[in-house]
């Protein structure tokens, strides 16, 4: 009974403090106070929270790395990937700018000329040779002797032809001869190659005024290639008093280590002079 | 005999390379010899029986396809051939220096004929730049390439001619 006494004595007690604390504290008397206490649990709870949460990171972190990792190598596929496909739009794009300058050529090519458009697909294997070939045979009309050009000027002319390719021998070729005039002063000459690729004019009389600059040009003489194809410009002038004719290097239009496409001129045929040459008769 | 056919589509692709690739990959005017360079390595090859016929299916192939006259690839391949056999037989205990010595001579001899041939058809060559500018070149690049291609064509052969087991 004593003690059921004091237990409600102890209990009115603790309330009646408690409420005189929550009444101080609502009335703003307990601030300070709580304050001073507070202040170290407050920096307890920080010093928890930031240890928890290095924790956590510790413990997240590896698996985002991870996450990312991938997802870096995902986009670094992508990336390579998309730059494939640039480089093969490029090349699709270079290879489209050639064919439409060459469409463009025959269209607005004043001679009329009929044309098969081709793409060098090969070298000759003989270095000493200066042969291209081409993927256009004698199913597409190809026949030996046409001219090949490009929209830039004279390539060579079709040497040999299968049903669906041909071999083109080039204006560089040792063993090719052009004529040729030169403008502006119309001296005819011949245009030949050589071992090394490059070009030179020769036969060029001596009081032709050849000048580094002046154009060189297909004469049509001996009926092998058609007049006005443009093949290059004179860079150099080789010209000796005691020498019968003068000569000169030519800068061909065209690049031919870059050859890619090619225009074959299919209304032209060669002249044949084979029976005009008198044979000897026994 | 039979197993000679399969030098047809090896020489064709082989040609195919040549062509489109190693002929545009010039050293000033030099460039590369795959066929040369495989019937050398197969010649020099000692468990290799039939090189003559191989040798006779690529050199006809590169004389029908290349512009140069006379069917001189052929002809320059069966004395590269008859060379390298003969080779075989007498160093055959080191055939990479074997090789790389017939390239050599084989590149040298095959220009050479291709010299000859071009000079009788008509197409005088200047003998100084042809072999500054084109043979010494093609040699070296002949030299680059002849160590895969005998690893290669060694591996070939071992393959187109296993050991008999008795």
């Amino acid at each position: 009974m004593k003690t059921t006494g004091s237990g409600f004595w102890q209990t009115a007690t603790l309330l009646l403090v408690g409420v005189g604390i929550v009444m101080f504290a609502l009335s703003g008397f307990l601030t300070p106070l709580l304050g001073t206490v507070l202040s170290p649990l407050v920096n307890v709870q920080e010093w928890l929270a930031t240890r928890y949460m290095a924790v956590y990171e510790f413990v997240t972190v590896p698996r985002d790395v991870a996450t990312l990792r991938a997802r870096n190598q995902q986009l670094e596929q992508e990336v390579t990937s998309l730059q494939a496909q640039i480089i093969e739009l490029q090349q699709q794009l270079r290879e489209a700018q050639v064919l439409y300058a060459l469409l463009d050529f025959a269209r607005s090519n004043p001679q009329g000329g009929q044309y098969v458009a081709a793409a060098v697909i090969g070298k000759d294997p003989n270095p000493f040779l200066k042969y291209v070939f081409i993927d256009r045979g004698s199913d597409d009309g190809l026949r030996r002797g046409m001219p090949v050009i490009t929209n830039q000027g004279l390539v060579g002319q079709i040497d040999a032809v299968t049903a669906t390719a041909a071999r083109v021998r080039l204006i560089t070729d040792p063993s090719s001869i052009v004529n040729v005039r030169i403008e502006p002063h119309r001296s005819e000459a011949q245009l030949v190659g050589s071992v090394t690729g490059d070009l030179t004019v020769e036969m060029v009389s001596q009081d032709a005024p050849l000048q580094p600059g002046d154009l060189v040009l297909t004469s049509g003489l001996g009926g092998t290639y058609p007049a006005d194809l443009l093949i290059g410009q004179v860079i150099s002038v080789r010209k000796q008093s005691n020498e019968l004719f003068q000569s000169a290097s030519v800068q061909p239009v065209v690049d031919f280590s870059t050859l890619q496409a090619v225009l074959v001129i299919t209304n032209f045929r060669p002249v044949d002079f084979s029976p005009l040459i008198p044979t000897s008769v026994p | 005999m039979l197993i000679s056919l399969l030098g047809i589509p090896i020489f064709t692709l082989l040609l195919m390379l040549q062509l489109a690739i190693v002929s545009r990959l010039p050293l000033l005017q030099g460039t590369a010899d795959l066929m040369l360079l495989f019937v050398i390595a197969w010649s020099l090859h000692e468990r290799v029986k039939h090189a003559w016929q191989w040798t006779l299916i690529g050199g006809t192939l590169v004389s029908l396809v290349s512009a140069t006259p006379f069917f001189v690839p052929l002809i320059a391949y069966l004395v590269a051939t008859a060379i390298g056999r003969l080779l075989q037989r007498q160093v055959w205990q080191t055939p990479i220096l074997a090789m790389l010595l017939m390239t050599f001579v084989a590149t040298i001899l095959y220009h050479g004929i291709t010299y000859l041939a071009l000079f009788f058809n008509g197409t005088a060559l200047p003998i100084q730049e042809s072999i500054s500018l084109v043979t010494l070149p093609s040699t070296l690049l002949n030299l680059i390439f002849a160590l895969p291609i005998f690893v290669i064509v060694n591996d070939l052969a071992h393959w187109v001619y296993p050991v008999e087991v008795i």
